[in-house]
């Protein structure tokens, strides 16, 4: 049944070479390749917009390439869409469980292949083939329910059974395990170990560095658009994957950096925060994160992507609804968490995505600006527009915000413009905290100095900060102090010295050793939550080696540097 | 997190929780909503009444309804990918038209004109719709409106009437009480079996409920799409030939707001006007309970005017989607 190989120079499956794709004129893939062997399991691995999710949809037909071949088995394959890929032995799992919620699970589960009788879908066969089928990847649900009835783990299962049983060579797994429970994804892996024994190679994407190494034989690193790295994994240092992965070396780490904050840092005001989160917990988000930010001050909050930094400056003010955890503003605990309240209570959120979640693109700078703060600027329900026309000017001014004046659509300023008329939306509210999320996110060089300024600035006047960013320079030298986050979880608070390139990118590949059910190891947590797991966490550490299972792995245990627990001033209290 | 030892696959189970009793009585509400009520209002009429539950009161319910449910039929389909077909009130008039001209010509083209013509604009439709990726209310709308001026060309504005010949062939499809019915019955079940027996109703509904999902499933989409347009197209042109047959003659004036009665039947009978979700079964009591409804309202409400009637039946409209809204919220929040 395996096809011979008409190329006898490859001795891949499924093979992409020379791969140039652009959307729009911009690229997301430069020539690109790809090769994966007959029964292994390829990591795939990048930032944002490094296009792996592009490279993806070009194996599976969603995209077709500009430029370059897409091979199978060595012969030479031009997928016009998914369904072509799919008939060849591509099988896809997509981030989000890609099914149809209102059918039935097993309608979900045979959707274009279902079983006849007389030519007629036979849907009792149908069904107990479907409970059958799912009896083996754990998963004992009614399959005449609705599909949305199942929790989203459970919804990722029937996905994963559904693209295992179409007659796959390659299955290909978008960040598979970003809904899943610990248990579940351990289910994951012996399903993936399976299709292994029967040569299946499988591509796996996941920002869990972890479950990378657990599972995965080789990894290709992705950055802008390219490669720029394939081998084994277990050659292949977290450490070393990381700063591959961001583009940056360990040793360059500079002294003064190009951002605009002043080096100097700030002072705290008082000794109690104006605001403490405690053990916020969002189902498969976040998990127990806890931070403390004083007035004055600007808290970083870094991890990689998925790491839940967003979900917790969400949670913070109540956009994310939370399973546990408390928030208090200046002492006061609030009670019921939402937006409004938080607006109200002096905790305003700058939203990652700008034009989703910020910006209002049809209306003038003027009223963007005076949005929220509407109710304060009216009487009677009435605006007084004199009022609001000196609250905006004054802003315009403060935040130096380029505009031929506050009547121009917000539409029609550049990025840092508007990131600046989102800053005195919330500036004229009066905040006593400031979550910025990503806040120089796609805006060019000049803008983001001056917002970075104007973070500076306003810590200074004595608001509380917390800065949540991607780009590591900005993070290190516009914080005071870092609190890193890996898969939702609080692995480090980094302060004074430790706020540097190094400290950080050890906090990232450091495998936070605790069960996923325990608290995290945060130094601001209570004390005796933090003793009662240290047993349960020092006993995961001693059985967790986190070496690939794979028995023929011939280097032991390279990744050792980055496990070593003494090596990440995280891990102090377990040592 | 996981980097622990990975414990063998068996042990980890994944138990969804099973269906509360309230949730499975809302979700058995929500699909068989209209036959609940349609028998409580049946048993009720029959109760107080006594012209309601005669065989002449019943006989003129099915009889002069029957075809134009078929309407409703097609709408079932096209509303449950999460589209619209408004075109469909003017397609059973030209149908009825082109009918009974047709009929002068021989009883095979009275049936076959109507169909390829009714095939051919809901192809029309469908590609509009499907491959250019126009708004489906957009373009039947133009459907609505150009099949009615393609009406009056046919009738020179109304002035020609065509007969059907008195002993046409054609006529005995619409005659009686149980023809029309029966024709009307087998369509509703041949839909049922389409819809849920075959790969063409399954890819339906997958893409009404998740139409991008659908696509990266490998489903054909835009062939389905196409599909459903042209099979509304071809139902409401039926539909319209057998009315044609029924009355006699090709009537222009008919058909006006038919497609907004076929859609409140679709989403009385339980079909998510969203897509995803509905079925061929609550579509007939959608219809039927309508037809009797309308039935009620014209024997205690006549006095006060065929409004009033209108106005009874926008209002039970809104009662019952409000109740649906709320089911189906009951259903969300589990």
């Amino acid at each position: 049944m395996v096809q011979q190989d008409l190329d006898p120079r490859s001795d891949s499956v499924l093979e992409v070479s020379g791969v140039h794709k652009s959307f729009a004129g911009v690229h997301a893939l430069r020539d690109v390749g790809f090769a994966l062997r007959p029964a292994e399991v390829h990591a795939l691995i990048g930032e944002n917009g490094a296009g792996k999710s592009t490279l993806i949809k070009v194996m599976t037909g969603v995209y077709r390439p500009d430029r370059g071949t897409v091979r199978l088995d060595g012969r030479d394959r031009d997928f016009r869409n998914p369904l072509e890929a799919q008939a060849a032995g591509i099988s896809t799992i997509y981030q989000e469980v890609n099914l149809v919620p209102l059918m039935s699970v097993a309608r979900n589960l045979y959707l274009g292949r279902e079983p006849r009788r007389f030519g007629l879908v036979d849907v009792g066969r149908m069904n107990r083939q479907a409970t059958q089928t799912l009896g083996r990847y754990g998963v004992d649900v009614d399959v005449t329910r609705p599909l949305r009835t199942l929790g989203l783990g459970a919804q990722q299962m029937v996905a994963l059974a559904r693209a295992v049983q179409v007659d796959a060579r390659v299955v290909i797994m978008d960040e598979p395990t970003s809904s899943l429970e610990p248990r579940e994804v351990e289910t994951l892996f012996s399903v993936i170990r399976r299709l292994k024994e029967q040569g299946i190679a499988v591509v796996y994407v996941s920002h869990r560095l972890d479950e990378l190494y657990a599972i995965c034989d080789r990894v290709t690193v992705m950055r802008d658009g390219a490669v720029v790295h394939t081998g084994d994994i277990a050659d292949l240092e977290r450490l070393r994957l990381i700063s591959l992965m961001l583009g940056r070396e360990m040793s360059t780490v500079r002294d003064k950096g190009t951002t605009a904050f002043d080096a100097g840092g700030h002072e705290r005001r008082t000794e109690r925060p104006v605001l403490s989160a405690q053990n916020l917990t969002v189902r498969h988000r976040i998990r127990d994160v806890s931070l403390d930010i004083h007035a004055g001050e600007v808290v970083g909050l870094g991890g990689l992507l998925g790491a839940g930094r967003s979900e917790t400056a969400k949670a913070i003010v109540g956009a994310l609804g939370t399973e546990s955890g408390s928030v208090e503003i200046e002492g006061r605990p609030m009670r019921r968490r939402s937006p409004a309240a938080s607006i109200r209570a002096g905790v305003v959120m700058l939203a990652e995505d700008r034009k989703a979640e910020g910006i209002i693109p049809n209306l003038s700078v003027r009223e963007n600006i005076s949005l929220a703060a509407l109710p304060r600027l009216s009487r009677a329900g009435l605006v007084n527009r004199a009022k609001q026309d000196e609250v905006v000017r004054f802003f315009m001014e403060r935040l130096r915000i380029k505009a031929s004046g506050p009547d121009q659509k917000v539409s029609d300023l550049s990025g840092g413009n508007q990131q600046k008329v989102l800053l005195a939306r919330w500036m004229c509210l009066n905040p006593k905290v400031l979550l910025l999320d990503e806040p120089t996110r796609g805006i060019d060089v000049g803008a983001k100095a001056e917002v970075q300024a104007i973070i500076d600035e306003l810590a200074r006047d004595g608001l509380g900060v917390l800065l949540i960013s991607s780009d590591l320079e900005e993070l290190i030298e516009g914080s005071d102090r870092v609190v890193v986050l890996k898969d939702g979880h609080v692995v480090g608070d980094l302060v004074g010295q430790d706020v540097s390139e190094e400290g950080l990118l050890d906090a990232f590949a450091t495998a936070p050793a605790v069960s996923p059910d325990a608290p995290a190891p945060d130094p601001d947590a209570d004390p005796d939550a933090a003793s009662e797991t240290a047993s349960d966490s020092a006993a995961s550490t001693s059985a967790a080696p986190g070496t690939p299972d794979s028995p023929d792995d011939p280097a032991g245990t390279p990744q050792a540097p980055a496990q070593d627990p003494a090596a990440a001033p995280v891990k102090e209290n377990h040592a | 997190m996981t980097s622990t030892v990975l414990p063998p696959p068996a042990t980890a189970k994944t138990r969804a929780p099973r269906a509360t009793l309230g949730e499975r009585i809302a979700s058995q509400l929500q699909r068989r909503g209209a036959l609940a009520v349609l028998v409580l209002v049946c048993a009720i009429a029959s109760a107080t009444s006594s012209t309601f539950p005669t065989w002449s009161n019943i006989s003129s319910i099915l009889g002069n309804n029957a075809f134009v449910w078929l309407l409703a039929l097609g709408m079932t389909f096209v509303i449950i990918t999460g589209g619209i077909d408004l075109s469909v009130g003017s397609m059973y008039a030209l149908g009825g038209v082109l009918g009974a001209y047709g009929s002068t010509h021989g009883t095979w083209l009275a049936v076959l004109l109507p169909l390829a013509v009714g095939a051919a604009w809901g192809t029309v439709q469908g590609l509009l719709v499907a491959k250019a990726g126009m708004a489906p209310f957009i373009v039947t709308l133009v459907g609505l409106l150009g099949l009615r001026g393609l009406l009056q060309a046919v009738t020179n504005e109304g002035a020609t009437t065509y007969l059907v010949p008195a002993h046409s062939a054609f006529r005995n499809f619409g005659s009686g009480v149980w023809t029309p019915v029966l024709i009307t019955a087998a369509f509703f079940v041949l839909g049922a079996v389409l819809l849920t027996r075959t790969g063409f109703g399954h890819t339906l509904t997958a893409m009404g409920g998740n139409e991008h999902a659908a696509t990266l499933l490998g489903l054909p989409v835009v062939r389905a799409k196409v599909l459903v347009y042209l099979l509304s197209g071809t139902l409401a042109a039926a539909a319209g030939a057998l009315g044609g047959a029924r009355l006699g003659s090709g009537v222009t004036t008919i058909g006006v707001g038919y497609e907004l009665t076929a859609i409140a039947s679709v989403v009385i009978g339980g079909t998510l006007l969203t897509g995803g979700s509905g079925s061929i079964g609550g579509t007939a009591s959608g219809v039927l309970l309508l037809a009797v409804i309308h039935n009620l309202i014209d024997h205690y409400f006549s006095q006060y005017g065929s409004a009033f009637t209108d106005t009874v039946n926008g209002g039970f409209l809104a009662a019952v989607v409000l109740l649906q809204t709320l089911l189906s919220r009951t259903q969300q929040l589990e």
